[in-house]
């Protein structure tokens, strides 16, 4: 496999949010502003990468039939890690991701990578994979997290740009992140679908 | 699955096309429409201008530009969802450019993004109107006061309507019964009359365009329910006659909950329809954080109008 | 590719025991690098609020008064100049509202600080601005044993957040709290 279809694939023709459709669960509920959705996608791919690079090394010494615990022992493991520095060095941001940190270890994307890629692939390769599924999904986040910020505040990184106006409410509340998720997946596929 | 809804036969041939029965309900509309202009002035008018406008127009827009299908916008239906929208929201000023997002997420989302008409699960324009009521709770919630009839100026005197009022404590004692049914009170543009409601339901009854039973269900288990309650203790309730002519009772028992795309086809089920309605708006208003539940409840209820399709088959005819 | 190591149950002990231990190992040492950095996070958290809401104070002195958390400040000649009191009530729109109100000595409101909150962006969560001093409910430098420090609609005669009546009770009602347990504070 050519690294350069490693990284399109992760940025995206697989893409885990526009078409692999993994992880909704901090992708609906962290992205209420870009900063947030940002912080995520890039805890989210340091984590992928680590546990990538991690698993592929120790593919040939883990045994089949305790794969599944040994994996979820080893992102685990590095979500701890992400969710401690965070809390020691970046408290405001902890604050305002909180739980949806520790529940990295139940992202399906990171689970799904390590399984259906880095237990197959050398450590370069699953590196490269880690990282730019991480990017593809940090993307999708920024942007969901750009649009319902933008929409649902009227600000863009916490600057107003509607000259001090509400925005609508409900972009940052739970409904308007379905809203938002649906209707940009259906224009990126769009996109997608008229260049192939 | 069954995707298409089948009634038994015999299918007694209708010359009621679409268009027919939407214009119907636009033309029962209107004595509701006159009296918000008598009572909000040209407040009333421009929103509902701007709302019917801005619905034909997007779904115009949205049938020429993305699905690029045939327009449908003659079979009068995004007018009835732009009159209902406006009918929702207070007559104010800043409605008039919110009333706009209002109905982009009407037909935009509630509607043409199932594949336009017949095909939404939701009422479209409770669903613009829920969108907005989350998305401006404030400029939602600011209602302009009934003073005199036909006033000429845009910047009417605002305060609470008598469900805000009863929220907050108790109902203001110059509000009479009298007033809530002609309408003399402070609410949405198109719901403060139940009078002029009446009257378009009693045409569209006698044009044999909406049946009688969810009206009667939802009203009548707003009215019984309630009254219970007040019985129990009429401190802290409102009393049921009151009840069902302030807010938007009669206005979402007869025009919105008898959508027929999106209630029930047998009369059985519309009879559950109704009742789950009128039981959701007695509850929301009650125990619930907003001062009034219909569009709530209606939304809640459209959601199991396929269950109910499923449970009560139209009766077959030989039986 | 390596040859795979065999499912048996040696090897499964020998992998699953080997990855936890590196990985509980990995966590304990990065635990004791970033144990003081967390306290100090959290602690800097706390005091930060306290200042924002006291007049100038030297030292302080951390107190339970009737099950609450007190601070009171001291100038330097040993001066009680006012306290802060972290109080808090379950009648927010969104649940759990806490916040840390500052006294001055004579007990008016000198500062408050929304500690946590899950009020609805937009409407109850500007409570954090509106009743600051140049905010429009402004309850700084207000006593409220003096009273009327409710909402309008209850008969007092601070403004409630426009469309929030809910959370300004709450919020008000958490002042009042904060002021019964600062009368106590030198009981």
């Amino acid at each position: 496999m050519k690294a350069s279809e490693i990284i399109k694939n992760g940025l995206i023709k697989e893409n885990p949010t526009w078409v692999l459709i993994l992880g909704m669960c901090p992708t609906l509920a962290t992205t209420t502003s870009l900063v947030n959705g940002l912080s995520m996608g890039l805890a989210t791919t340091f984590v992928l990468m680590m546990s990538n690079i991690v698993i592929s090394l120790l593919k040939s010494v883990i045994p089949d039939k305790v794969r599944i615990p040994a994996f979820i022992v080893i992102i685990a493991t590095f979500v701890t890690m992400v969710e401690m520095v965070m809390k020691a060095y970046l408290p405001g941001l902890y604050d305002s991701l909180g739980l949806f940190i520790s529940l990295i270890v139940v992202n399906c994307i990171v689970l799904g990578r390590a399984e259906a890629f880095a237990s197959k692939n050398n450590v370069g390769h699953s590196a490269l994979d880690g990282l730019f599924m991480g990017l593809g999904f940090t993307w999708a986040l920024s942007l969901l997290g750009f649009v319902r910020e933008l929409l649902g505040t009227g600000c863009v990184l916490g600057h107003s740009v509607i000259g001090g106006a509400d925005g609508m409410l409900m972009m940052i509340l739970p409904p308007g992140g379905f809203l938002a998720l649906g209707f940009l997946m259906a224009l990126i596929n769009r996109i997608r679908n008229k260049k192939s | 699955m069954n995707l298409l809804n089948i009634s038994g036969s015999p299918h007694v041939h209708s010359d009621e096309s679409t268009k027919k029965i939407m214009w119907r309900v636009n033309m029962a509309l209107i004595p509701a429409l006159l009296v918000a202009i008598a009572y909000f002035g040209l407040n009333a008018l421009l929103v509902s201008l701007i709302s019917v406008a801005a619905c034909v127009l997007f779904q115009w827009l949205i049938e020429k530009f993305i699905m690029k299908v045939p327009s449908t916008i003659a079979d009068g239906s995004a007018v009835v969802t732009g009159l209902l929208l406006a009918f929702n929201v207070p007559a104010t000023t800043s409605m008039m450019w919110i009333v706009i997002i209002g109905a982009l997420v009407a037909i935009g989302v509630g509607k043409m993004s199932f594949g336009g008409l017949g095909k939404n699960p939701f009422n479209p324009a409770l669903v613009g109107r829920v969108f907005l009521l989350i998305s401006f709770p404030v400029q939602m919630t600011t209602w302009p006061q009934v003073g005199g009839l036909f006033p000429m100026q845009f910047d009417l005197a605002t305060g609470a309507t008598p469900l805000g009022a009863f929220k907050e404590g108790a109902l203001p004692a110059d509000v009479t019964l009298w007033d809530a049914f002609l309408g003399h009170v402070g609410g949405s543009l198109g719901e403060v009359s139940a009078l002029a409601i009446l009257l378009g339901a009693a045409f569209l009854l006698w044009k044999k365009i909406i049946t009688w039973h969810i009206p009667v269900a939802f009203i009548g288990t707003a009215f019984v329910f309630s009254g219970i309650l007040w019985l129990i203790d009429p401190a802290s309730y409102m009393d049921p006659l009151m009840t069902i002519c302030t807010g938007g009772i009669m206005l979402g028992a007869c025009f919105m909950a008898t959508d027929m795309v999106t209630s029930p086809m047998a009369k059985s089920g519309q009879l559950i329809f109704g009742f789950g309605c009128g039981l959701l708006t007695i509850i929301i208003r009650n125990w619930g954080a907003y001062p009034e539940g219909v569009s709530f409840a209606i939304l809640l209820m459209n959601s199991v109008t396929p269950l109910l399709n499923r449970w009560c088959k139209p009766q077959r005819f030989a039986n | 590719m390596a040859k795979k190591a065999e499912s048996s149950l040696k090897n499964m002990l020998l992998a699953l025991t080997a990855i936890a231990l590196v990985a509980a190992a990995a966590l304990a040492a990065l635990n004791a690098v970033t144990a003081e950095p967390v306290a100090k996070a959290q602690q800097a958290k706390v005091e930060k609020a306290i200042s924002a809401v006291l007049p100038a104070f030297d030292r302080l002195e951390e107190r339970t008064v009737d099950g609450t958390t007190c601070y009171v400040a001291f100038d330097q000649a040993g001066q009680m100049v006012g306290a802060a009191v972290s109080a808090g009530n379950d009648k927010g729109f969104g649940g759990h509202l806490q916040l840390m109100v500052g006294f001055d000595a004579e007990g008016s409101v000198s500062g408050y600080q929304i500690l946590e909150t899950h009020e609805t962006p937009g409407l109850g969560a500007k409570a954090d601005q509106w009743f600051q001093k140049d905010g429009k409910g402004n309850v700084i430098g207000r006593k409220p044993a003096d009273g009327n420090l409710t909402v309008k609609k209850d008969g007092g005669d601070i403004d409630a957040i426009t469309g929030s009546t809910i959370t300004s009770r709450a919020f008000l009602g958490i002042i009042n709290d904060a002021a019964a347990v600062f009368a106590n504070i030198n009981r």
